[in-house]
């Protein structure tokens, strides 16, 4: 037998499919459970997009317009990994967000908050050979939602991963420290109480640019590796 | 902080225009060998209702079957310009559409080879992990033999086959849970 490339996620890491607090789930979520496949050329490659050329305003969410954003400016960075903490170098990483007022960038956003004509509010970085990537931005606001009654989304940027393979891929959220929205956001509460503190950049003194902003890190885990290469496997 | 994955969240209903900036639902540009094919997939809720703030990757091996990735070593031709991924948002019909080419057969690991696939990743408003399907092709004869489709009830194997249509293109329903809920994959 082959063995899988990469790890199965131990349980309690990723929230459940269904979170009936959370609205939207219990008519877009499955009912019956996943097939387990053993992991083939078709999982173990993925996407690399190495051909991308990313311009030099992509990871400055700050200088992609006619001028700067309104907003605290802050500057997000961290590392891809694995779990066995291994850089994943050239990785991928895309963010969106919306403006320091809470409203995105988007057509069916009504959230009755001002636009901010120099906030589009997506970027794209190439993390380099240590997996670090880095990012500028505004710190995005906190904004109501529909779900139940006074529901507000804690401040967040979304991230979107591919890894090194079709099963790495990973799209999150990112949230900051000690906002007091958390206790109360069904999204955030999804995930296994143990992990959610992995959904949350942390203050990052070191990092700040004196002067000019203030930092947050993020370090971003992927799947690892199984201790043996499949390639030291015969028969 | 590295002591466990970065658990997923859903992509939300705001994505379109930062994300879908870099789309690509053309993936084979003119000179890439190959069979043409269009794909129209279809999402639908539980109740049947259709999702159109959704978005849908797909990846896939090249007509030779070859994977445009380091991990596939094998001495297959690769096509300069043929990636394999595309990625789009479901429109008001909670349709999207990919313009690519017929993948060739990739191997199993066991031995033998897997019918021609293309794998989709689904994601969406209310969708907290990512969901992982394959697209097959109806009436491919290497469908009797995949190894793949046999881990799956028979009953079920229906829902990962796409039809071609009047006009020629492959069409696949995607059910997120209801009657007719689509087969799901973890690996």
């Amino acid at each position: 037998m082959a063995q899988d490339l990469y790890r199965r996620p131990a349980p309690g890491q990723h929230p459940p499919h269904r979170v009936d607090a959370y609205k939207s789930t219990p008519n877009r979520s499955p009912r019956k459970p996943a097939v387990v496949l053993p992991q083939t050329l078709s999982e173990i490659t993925g996407p690399l997009l190495r051909g991308e050329r990313l311009g030099a305003e992509e990871n400055d969410l700050t200088r992609q317009r006619m001028g700067p954003p309104l907003g605290e400016r802050i500057v997000v960075h961290g590392r891809v990994l694995d779990e066995d903490g291994k850089p994943v170098p050239d990785a991928l990483v895309e963010i969106w967000q919306c403006n320091a007022a809470g409203r995105y960038h988007h057509p069916g956003d009504q959230h009755y908050a001002p636009l901010d004509p120099n906030f589009h509010g997506g970027g794209r970085a190439r993390a380099d050979s240590d997996g670090a990537y880095q990012f500028v931005t505004i710190k995005p606001g906190a904004y109501p939602w529909k779900n139940h009654h006074n529901a507000w989304r804690p401040a967040h940027i979304h991230f979107s991963l591919f890894g090194p393979a079709f099963a790495t891929r990973l799209i999150t959220q990112m949230y900051f420290p000690n906002d007091p929205l958390l206790a109360i956001d069904p999204i955030y509460n999804s995930v296994p109480e143990a992990a959610r503190p992995r959904l949350q950049a942390a203050f990052d003194l070191g990092a700040t640019r004196p002067e000019w902003a203030l930092a947050y890190r993020f370090d971003i885990v992927l799947r690892g590796r199984n201790a043996t290469p499949m390639e030291d496997e015969h028969g | 902080m590295a002591d466990g994955l970065t658990p997923s969240q859903t992509i939300g209903p705001f994505y379109w225009g930062t994300l879908v900036s870099s789309c690509r639902a053309d993936l084979a540009p003119a000179g890439v060998a190959g069979e043409r094919i269009e794909l129209a997939l279809t999402l639908h809720d539980a109740e049947g209702v259709l999702i159109s703030d959704g978005l849908l990757e797909i990846w896939q091996a090249n007509s030779h079957g070859r994977y445009n990735h380091p991990e596939d070593r094998r001495n297959l031709p690769l096509d300069p310009g043929f990636e394999g991924f595309g990625r789009a948002s479901t429109d008001a019909t909670g349709t999207a559409r990919f313009a690519t080419v017929r993948p060739g057969p990739v191997p199993w690991p066991q031995g033998g080879m897997q019918a021609p696939h293309i794998n989709i990743s689904v994601f969406a408003r209310g969708v907290l992990n990512r969901l992982a399907t394959r697209l097959y092709f109806d009436g491919d004869p290497a469908l009797a033999g995949d190894p793949v489709l046999k881990l799956v009830d028979p009953a079920r194997r229906s829902t990962l086959l796409a039809k071609r249509d009047a006009e020629g293109v492959w069409r696949l329903p995607i059910h997120i849970g209801g009657a007719h809920e689509t087969v799901f994959f973890d690996s």
